[in-house]
């Protein structure tokens, strides 16, 4: 499967990524390599055996939906880059 | 008497428990030991300034008669475990001076049973890699031979488990984690049933993949460290509501009766043949003391490393779409708008290896791809499953295999070349898709004097069964000082002897 400069720009775009020049070249390189190996999974004939996953999934457990003591804003905002007057304080988002 | 850091776990804290030793004692061992030997090593990224402030309360409590099981253990917990208050990096430049609010719930537990945290181990950015060469603090290097790497991605752990600059310590296995870097280093490691230790806390990297699990220089410390973090977690809907098993009873009762399988997937052309011999070495002895070994068939085996990076680095994709610089971590600024301050943040923020997978993984996942590679490699994933349900139903207990295809690599051999170092996870990614327990064990050395791992894997919650199997290895295959530690150990700090 062929990973050109164009394709990885298009993923790129989706993953939210900047990525430079010589980073481009190497992940068509990388990504062309490896999705090569991933053509493996083709010799699988696995459309009779489609039934197979939902039997051994284990159930997900539930909890109570019940009212709890969270983190105070000021916890909440102790890691983020910026804050101010008690927000997260972000990039503009409208002109 | 012995130097403290000579001792395994259990020993330790059985001269805690007789009060021949502190954990004030213990922990200031470990530390100056660290100092001695660490900064040819890198395993650990940071120290937990608080550790002999927590070792005093340890010692508190022992005086008040209130000891946990664990009392005044040290421990060392892998980067990507969230420790309340002590930096959790990850070893990514995108998480630069991240604070948590809380424990992870296996630190929780570990601390409710007394062990003092002497601080985060390395690992690859957010434990993608085989190699610990991913960090941003650098590599962690082999303490059997600094030229080599200890593996990864908890190869932090593992270092320093073998280094002995922990008795032991968390890690996390979502293709390998933990087998694989205790396998490059000599030592136990233990990827637990899915579901058995709760993830809260963990910083997701494959959420239906990833585990928390212990390292070790006995097979009984890592029994005792899973007894202390296991169970069911309310804030981890998939932490299951499963029977503890009793781990230090399985540990002493031997291998009599048990079938052992060996898959023949398992010894493929990849498999280095000096592995293969030890590995049949090892059958041997297991038949000797009483196990019944027989050949089965896994026959999906080779397409696990395709589906497992499909749908890891699918998973991983949509993990660390989190990673925005707005709510905490590391922002880049962009003067044109917010999109390029997500883009610049996520481009600058993350490493090379983490940028490939998320490609790979929002590649697999994009349209008109979906079916192809995600949708395939989950139905793969249920088949490898069934093989595992087949070879455990029709009688086989436990699984022998090799743990790596080869020994430990030199630093570097592989760090450009991904597909290499992904077909280093060959025998470990099958356990994670299946969501079966995998022990790694020390199976002796190879003729260069590197250590070899032989892999154990049961049906899922029968960690028991590991247990028995990986101690009746250990009596063969008892644990080994690494040869650069064993050239270094001078100096009283180092041989852990300050508290004596």
């Amino acid at each position: 499967m062929a990973i050109d400069r164009a394709e990885v720009g298009r993923i790129a775009r989706l993953a939210c990524l900047d990525l430079d020049d010589p980073a481009i070249d190497s992940l068509a390189r990388d990504l062309e390599a490896i999705l090569q190996h991933v053509t493996l999974l083709d010799e699988v004939d696995a459309a009779r055996d489609e039934a197979v996953l939902p039997d051994l999934e284990p159930a997900a457990a539930l909890r109570q939906d019940a009212v709890r003591p969270s983190l105070s804003q000021e916890r909440a905002l102790q890691n983020a880059p910026e804050a101010a007057q008690g927000f997260f304080r972000i990039p503009r988002v409208l002109d | 008497m012995t130097g403290i850091t000579d001792l395994d776990a259990l020993a330790l804290l059985a001269r805690l428990e007789a009060r021949e030793c502190s954990a004030l004692e213990a922990t200031r061992a470990y530390l100056a030991r660290i100092g001695a030997l660490d900064p040819a090593l890198r395993a650990i990224v940071r120290l937990n300034p608080e550790a002999e402030k927590e070792a005093s309360a340890s010692d508190a409590r022992r005086a008040g008669g209130r000891s946990g099981p664990l009392e005044g253990l040290p421990v060392a917990i892998k980067d990507n475990l969230a420790t309340a208050g002590l930096e959790t990096g990850c070893g990514s430049a995108i998480l630069d001076g991240f604070v948590p609010l809380e424990d992870a719930t296996a630190v929780a537990r570990l601390r409710a049973a007394g062990a003092v945290i002497l601080g985060k181990t390395n690992l690859d950015e957010f434990a993608m890699g085989s190699s610990t060469e991913h960090s941003k603090h650098g590599p962690t290097r082999n303490p059997w031979d600094p030229g080599r790497v200890s593996g990864g991605s908890s190869g932090g752990s593992a270092a320093a488990v073998a280094a002995r600059l922990t008795p032991v310590a968390l890690g996390s296995d979502t293709g390998g984690s933990v087998r694989q870097p205790a396998a490059f280093c000599g030592v136990v490691g233990l990827k637990p049933t899915y579901g058995r230790v709760s993830r809260y806390g963990l910083i997701a990297f494959a959420s239906s993949l990833d585990q928390v699990g212990p390292l070790a220089r006995r097979v009984a410390d890592a029994a005792s460290l899973l007894a202390a973090i296991e169970g069911p977690d309310p804030r981890d809907a998939t932490s299951a509501p499963h029977a503890p098993g009793d781990y230090t009873a399985a540990c002493a009762s031997g291998v009599e009766g048990l079938r052992i399988g060996l898959p023949r997937e398992y010894f493929d052309p990849a498999l280095d043949p000096e592995i293969a011999r030890a590995l049949h070495g090892v059958a041997h002895e297991l038949e000797r003391q009483g196990a019944r070994i027989e050949e089965v068939s896994l026959p999906h085996t080779r397409y696990s490393v395709p589906a497992y990076y499909v749908l890891a680095t699918a998973e991983a994709s949509s993990n660390l779409a989190r990673y925005d610089g707005l709510r905490f971590g590391t922002r880049w600024p962009a003067a044109e708008g917010w999109e390029a301050v997500y883009r610049r943040t996520r481009g600058t923020g993350f490493g090379s290896e983490v940028r490939r997978r998320i490609m790979l993984g929002t590649f697999a996942l994009s349209a008109g791809y979906h079916d192809r590679f995600y949708g395939k490699a989950q139905r793969v994933r249920a088949l490898i499953r069934r093989d595992f349900a087949d070879a455990f139903g029709s009688g086989t207990d436990v699984l022998l295999t090799p743990a790596t295809p080869t020994t430990a690599f030199r630093l570097g051999e592989k760090a450009d070349r991904p597909l290499e170092m992904y077909l280093s996870d060959l025998y470990t990614t099958t356990a994670n898709l299946a969501g079966i327990p995998g022990l790694c064990v020390p199976a002796g050395l190879s003729r260069q004097g590197l250590p070899v791992g032989c892999q154990l894997l049961a049906a899922h919650f029968e960690e028991c069964r590991l247990f028995r199997v990986g101690a009746a290895v250990e009596r063969a295959f008892p644990p080994e000082t690494p040869t650069w530690v064993a050239q270094h150990e001078t100096g009283p700090a180092a041989r852990g002897a300050g508290a004596e």
